[in-house]
């Protein structure tokens, strides 16, 4: 069994331009930021990201790197609209597969379990069907007859997710209320890369957490990443709340002046630089 | 009308008649997931399960089931969250940012989707809450600019698409429609909305004024319930001490 931990930097020197990235968390929960801070440090462009969109998808439309975004929305949740993710949009900047929140579970659903699609009553009747040209629906074989969109797969080239402690061969575990969709993300890409606040032995995953938190099994993981802090400045529970001054901050600031202030340096220059701001 | 409370007489609000509005939703509902979106919907949901609706289930705003005194009785993440559902046990008071006639509601993005003049949340869960269980809805400011003859992007579906698709919308239901100025409803023929109350104060007039297409009105349109002198306590005292409610609507 191989040692998988990585640096951010490694994970992003595995990653290319044009591929389909998805991206784990919820809004403006427990994102992989750290990754897509150093995803911001490459000149990896051109990407279709898929998300249940946050600061995650604001910064990367912010740096003109998505071509693509598959998404249910994007919030960063005590404030409801992204400013950049907007601004993006308003400017006609990347192409939209907008879908509901569901669609898009049974999207991730189907990728993981390795169908082209999944049957799903959302999305009838609503205009997901309208812009969306391509999404095709199916009928029951049976009595019932009914029609459902038939979701296809979220198959992704690479997954980042950040949870709460992983071991070093990549189980990973979410100490928090809620493990979103991270798991599902990891096993809908061919690559998984997990970041965690800490890598800790594989015997103390379960000395002080129930068996149902290591939801991210290694087999579908290829790197593990340690960085604490590394959801900042989204929530990242237990360990910490979201960072509401900094999210102001970071949804206040022009991007050039955002970026030349936290992201010209590296993760640690980020850090530093987050305590001296607070 | 006025209640007395302690030793001052204070009027029932407007905020206080919507709370009593959004609560009359979940009348009835049975042991359902109450999921009230902004604030006057959450204080009416749980006003419901204290007073006449005492089986609904509430979360925190995350994963947790909780009581009204907070108590953890359960779990549900968003995937047990979007299962229930597809379920359909559940009663979802959602916003609008814009709501036609037949019930269509967008929070997407304003303008052409393509390239929106103004980009919004997304469609959010509106398309697979609406195909699934009952949907309300809640606008604490009724104009013409929410209240539209047609939405830019269907995210939440009415009763003319869901018309479109008898098997699959077989469960759409939008049993309400809160504002800040009535309630409204689809008990017409042809499932357009009609005016089913007035909250005291507001007259036909400027309801008709805010809204920018022909409203079904009936000879006699009742005022919005009054709240009872235990309801208001409990909004007052248990639910909303801190008076946020006249933050979302205004006297």
């Amino acid at each position: 069994m191989g040692d998988k931990t990585m640096t951010a930097e490694e994970v992003v020197s595995r990653l290319e331009s044009g591929m389909t990235l998805g991206i784990g968390g919820w809004g403006s929960r427990r994102k992989p930021m750290a990754l897509v801070r150093a995803l911001l440090r490459s000149d990896v462009t051109n990407l279709t990201v898929v998300s249940y969109g946050g600061p995650d998808v604001g910064m990367l439309a912010a740096a003109g790197r998505i071509r693509k975004l598959v998404a249910a929305f994007v919030t960063l949740d005590s404030i409801p609209l992204e400013p950049h993710y907007r601004a993006a949009r308003e400017h006609g900047a990347f192409e939209l597969m907008e879908v509901d929140e569901a669609m898009f579970m049974w999207g991730l659903r189907a990728a993981a379990n390795r169908l082209p699609f999944l049957p799903v009553r959302a999305g009838i009747g609503s205009d997901v069907m309208r812009v969306n040209p391509g999404l095709r629906t199916v009928t029951s074989p049976y009595e019932d007859g009914e029609t459902f969109v038939a979701m296809p797969a979220l198959r992704m080239d690479a997954a980042l997710v950040h949870v709460g402690r992983a071991d070093r061969l990549g189980n990973g575990q979410c100490l928090g209320p809620d493990p979103y969709f991270d798991d599902l993300f990891c096993d809908a890409a061919d690559a998984a890369y997990v970041s965690c606040e800490r890598i800790v032995d594989t015997a103390e995953l379960t000395k002080e957490a129930a068996p149902q938190s290591l939801l991210v099994k290694r087999h579908r993981v290829t790197g593990v990443v340690e960085a604490p802090n590394g959801a900042h400045f989204t929530s990242c529970a237990p360990d910490y709340g979201r960072d509401e001054a900094f999210q102001r901050t970071y949804a206040t600031t022009p991007w050039a002046e955002f970026a030349a202030r936290f992201l010209a340096g590296d993760e640690q220059a980020y850090q530093t630089a987050v305590r001296e701001e607070s | 009308m006025t209640e007395a409370t302690g030793t001052s007489v204070v009027a029932v609000t407007r905020a206080e008649y919507c709370v009593i509005a959004c609560a009359e939703a979940w009348r009835g509902e049975g042991e359902v997931l109450a999921s009230p979106m902004g604030l006057i919907p959450s204080i009416g949901a749980r006003l419901a399960r204290l007073t006449f609706s005492p089986d609904l289930l509430l979360t925190d705003g995350e994963a947790m089931l909780v009581r009204p005194d907070g108590t953890v009785e359960g779990w549900l993440p968003y995937r047990q969250h979007l299962a229930l559902v597809t379920g359909g046990r559940r009663h979802v008071m959602m916003g609008a940012s814009q709501i036609d006639r037949f019930g269509n509601q967008n929070i997407s993005c304003i303008g052409d989707w393509e390239q929106p003049k103004r980009q919004l949340l997304g469609v959010r869960g509106a398309p697979v809450n609406t195909l699934n269980n009952p949907t309300s809805y809640w606008v604490p400011k009724h104009s013409r600019r929410v209240f539209v003859e047609k939405v830019d992007m269907v995210c939440g579906v009415g009763y003319d698409r869901a018309a479109a698709h008898p098997d699959a919308a077989r469960y759409h239901r939008i049993p309400r429609v809160v504002s800040d100025l009535g309630v409204f409803d689809f008990a017409t023929p042809d499932h357009s909305m009609r005016l089913a109350s007035l909250h005291p104060g507001v007259t036909l007039q400027e309801v008709r004024e805010a809204t920018a297409f022909e409203l079904a009105v009936p000879d006699t349109v009742p005022a919005t319930r009054e709240p009872t002198a235990e309801e208001l306590r409990l909004i007052r005292e248990v639910l909303d001490p801190a008076g946020s409610r006249a933050r979302e609507v205004g006297s």
